[in-house]
């Protein structure tokens, strides 16, 4: 296929070297909110790991910690072990359904505030702008050749990134140790080397992320943008430029000059300018946009100066903006935000939170979990009866050691003793010490007469020695060999 | 199908020259960073290829300037685990045998240890979970032949059984009372019967009558005038409910006939003390071993506690 009016522009190049965004600085309600989910959003990072949570002697005193080595995750009053994982992925699912539902109701949002991207850029940027002034400055600087004055700017902003990017590396790491101990063991030298690499690779991806690539990472890298199309409808707020009211552009001059034959739109480029992505709204929804409505901030103290009706950008659903296009009134806001795609995301989001929530206040600290030795499957006694083995593990998911009594239900004539008794000591039950917090394994045996059923199902019982209440049981069975010979 | 490239008009950017049903696609240029971390990427492999073996030769690949092999690693590894574990070896050579659970931590390595090398040296007569089979003992039960305690354990392992060349081993010897021509065919199956009947197999018959007589005469010495057998010589307890050989007509009639002489080989020739050691920890921990009564309490202790998933 071609045209006869095709071009062809010699300079395309393959690459394309990153556009250089110096967001200016911008004032207004938005740029407020932006300012509190930020101190919010760091504030939970950095200071999590120092909140302490009496846990008794047994346990560490961290309210949230990811203790790797003992393979336990804290978090205040609630601790999860490996098998109950699932606690985990609910949590995961939860924050995925959650992502859903804030971009379904209002678009997005999680972008444009709370995104670590997003949240560091906007750190990133108030040291560019506090070391080498707003927008203009930035692009002088950026042009003029390399002085004194030049170095010493940059290597001026660039340690401070760098010490904001070596903070936040190693406050992640907070997250997996005992935070004070943690901090004097890296300061002497003596942390495990993952925690150094830790530290290292985050303090170089925030240093790069969040002082060079920037919206890049959002554009290029970022999955989200590509999969949050399928999230939201027309009903979802986004950030819109209502060209039905502001185009044609043309200057305040020139609106007075020929009145009725301009729009609001003063092409002042004030929305392109505070930009951190970059993008030029007016163009429409695009995937740079990570509706922070700076730009609705920047253009309404635009508006206010030549007195013209705020909301030329605006957070609207496209439906909003069809509506206002026709001359119509918005659908009210609740009818917006509640709607049966919402309600559907908030219902399977608060069903599989309700779930986990009552399955973390009727769960058990106390577990048996035994498996039958297959090799051998039994073995004949010299008195004539037969034993059968278990390896047995005891869970004590408390903070405390406990003595269990492991017992059996119905097992004609049997006996049971551990591999630290005998049969001598044989009896019908078996009392055993659990340290605080772990998993003891002990193999049990089982001796029973030789003639009985061949195969013959029992159960072995756990019961808490202090608290009848807490107890498990795991279903086995007891094999005996073929009589006859 | 491939046209001529062209600028999109309203983009201002070239297309990649194809078109689909009337769609095209733009030509937008990677961004500079995404080129330079390709040319990280070449970079970083042709490193890869010149430190570490890459390159496919005749016979094997190329060396590498680390000189690092797979192989070479691995024996490290295994070094490295065996400097480890050398204290443990020291320990439990060290310790008297008959006080070795006095200490549950060097008993419950040396039981571990010893895991592993049953695996390796004996699963090929006692199977794997140290059942055995006709013949060849059942490690898991509470009958022994020379005794089922720690010591005892460990000297059968390191002098072995019948060993022909080796006078500490341990050794017996039935007559082979029919091949030998002591007992007519007769007599033996007499013999069978009282020997069942010894073991709870059959019932007081004639033929068991007669056998106990020629029981008296010919098996008394060893396996005691009630059957119940002598340790220091391994004669086998007749009475019990565990035969090595069968308690059927058939293998007992072979037994009397022909006799039997299992033979172990004498460990102490091939693994050095410390390995016998947990061997013997380990088949004592089977479920049969005896006479350890420091450790008899009603409160077991815990073989294992941490973290294990391990259900």
């Amino acid at each position: 296929m071609s045209s006869p009016d095709e071009i062809f522009d010699p300079e395309l190049k393959l690459y394309e070297s990153r556009k250089s965004v110096f967001p200016k600085a911008v004032n207004g309600k938005f740029r407020r909110l932006k300012w509190v989910i930020m101190a919010i959003t760091l504030a939970i990072y950095y200071v999590t790991p120092w909140i302490r949570w009496d846990r008794g002697p047994y346990a560490p005193d961290q309210a949230v910690l990811v203790d790797l080595a003992n393979r336990r995750f804290y978090m205040f009053g609630i601790e999860i072990w490996p098998h109950e994982f699932y606690y985990v992925a609910g949590m995961l699912v939860m924050a995925g359904i959650g992502l859903f539902l804030v971009t379904s109701a209002v678009g997005r949002a999680w972008c444009g505030y709370s995104c670590p991207q997003t949240v560091w850029t906007d750190l990133f940027q108030h040291v560019e702008r506090a070391i080498d002034g707003d927008r203009n400055a930035q692009f002088k600087l950026q042009d003029a050749p390399w002085g004194p004055k030049k170095i010493g700017k940059r290597l001026a902003k660039w340690s401070v990134w760098l010490f904001i990017a070596f903070w936040t590396g190693g406050a992640w790491i907070m997250y997996f140790a005992d935070a004070p101990t943690l901090v004097v063991d890296f300061w002497t030298g003596q942390a495990p080397f993952v925690a150094y690499a830790t530290v290292g690779v985050l303090t170089l991806t925030t240093f790069i992320f969040g002082g060079f690539m920037r919206e890049q990472v959002c554009i290029y890298m970022c999955p989200w943008p590509r999969i949050q199309t399928a999230m939201m409808d027309e009903k979802s707020l986004t950030v819109t430029y209502k060209d039905w009211r502001g185009e044609p552009r043309g200057s305040v001059k020139k609106a007075e000059a020929q009145p009725g034959s301009f729009g609001d739109c003063i092409d002042c480029n004030q929305c392109v300018a505070v930009c951190p992505t970059g993008i030029d709204i007016r163009e429409g929804p695009q995937i740079g946009c990570i509706t922070c409505a700076l730009c609705i901030d920047a253009c309404d103290s635009v508006m206010e100066k030549v007195n013209r009706p705020r909301g030329l950008i605006d957070y609207a659903t496209l439906e909003d903006a069809e509506l206002e296009k026709a001359g119509k009134a918005h659908n009210p806001v609740l009818k917006t935000l509640f709607r049966p795609r919402t309600i559907l995301y908030f219902s399977i989001w608060g069903a599989i939170g309700l779930a986990m929530l009552f399955a973390v206040g009727n769960r058990t600290r106390i577990d048996i979990s035994a498996n039958h030795d297959r090799n051998p499957v039994y073995v004949q006694l010299a008195d004539g009866h037969v034993r059968n083995s278990y390896t047995i593990n005891l869970r004590n998911m408390e903070n405390r050691p406990r003595d269990m009594i492991i017992g059996m239900t119905e097992l004609k004539g049997a006996v049971m003793w551990s591999n630290a008794g005998s049969r001598e000591g044989a009896g019908q039950t078996l009392v055993t010490k659990v340290p605080a917090d772990s998993v003891a394994r002990l193999r049990l045996y089982v001796a029973a007469p030789g003639d009985g059923p061949v195969r013959e199902d029992f159960a072995l019982t756990v019961t808490a020695a202090d608290d009848p209440e807490a107890n498990d049981i795991d279903e086995v069975f007891f094999e005996r060999p073929e009589t006859g010979e | 199908m491939s046209e001529k490239k062209r600028v999109d008009q309203p983009t201002g950017t070239e297309t990649v020259g194809h078109e689909w049903d009337g769609i095209e696609e733009l030509d937008t240029p990677m961004p500079r960073w995404w080129l330079w971390t390709l040319y990280a990427t070449i970079i970083w492999a042709i490193g890869y290829v010149i430190l570490y073996p890459a390159i496919p030769m005749l016979n094997s690949a190329s060396e590498g300037l680390l000189g690092w092999t797979s192989r070479g690693e691995y024996a490290q590894a295994v070094s490295a685990r065996e400097t480890e574990l050398e204290p443990i070896r020291q320990a439990l050579v060290s310790t008297d045998i008959r006080k070795l659970h006095g200490s549950p931590e060097l008993m419950q390595q040396a039981v571990e240890g010893g895991r592993s090398a049953f695996k390796v040296h004996c699963v090929q007569c006692h199977g794997s979970g140290a059942a055995g089979s006709k013949g060849y003992p059942n490690l898991n039960d509470d009958d022994w032949l020379w005794g089922g305690d720690l010591e005892a354990i460990e000297y059968t392992l390191i002098h072995g059984i019948r060993n022909p060349d080796h006078d500490q081993t341990r050794f017996s010897q039935m007559p082979a009372f029919g091949r030998d021509g002591i007992l007519q065919p007769g007599e033996i199956q007499d013999l069978v019967s009282h020997v069942r009947v010894l073991a709870g197999r059959e019932k007081q018959s004639a033929a068991a009558t007669r056998g106990a007589v020629l029981f008296e005469a010919n098996c008394a010495i060893c396996h005691g005038p009630d059957g119940t057998g002598d340790r220091t010589q391994g004669a086998p307890n007749l009475t019990d409910a565990i035969s090595l050989y069968g308690l059927d007509r058939a293998s007992l009639t072979d037994t009397i006939t022909n006799s039997r002489y299992g033979v172990m080989p004498r460990w102490g020739q091939r693994l050095d003390s410390a390995t016998i050691r947990m061997l013997a920890a380990y088949v004592h921990s089977l479920g049969g071993g005896e006479k350890l009564p420091a450790l008899e309490k009603t409160a077991a202790t815990p073989v294992e506690s941490d973290g294990d998933e391990q259900s």
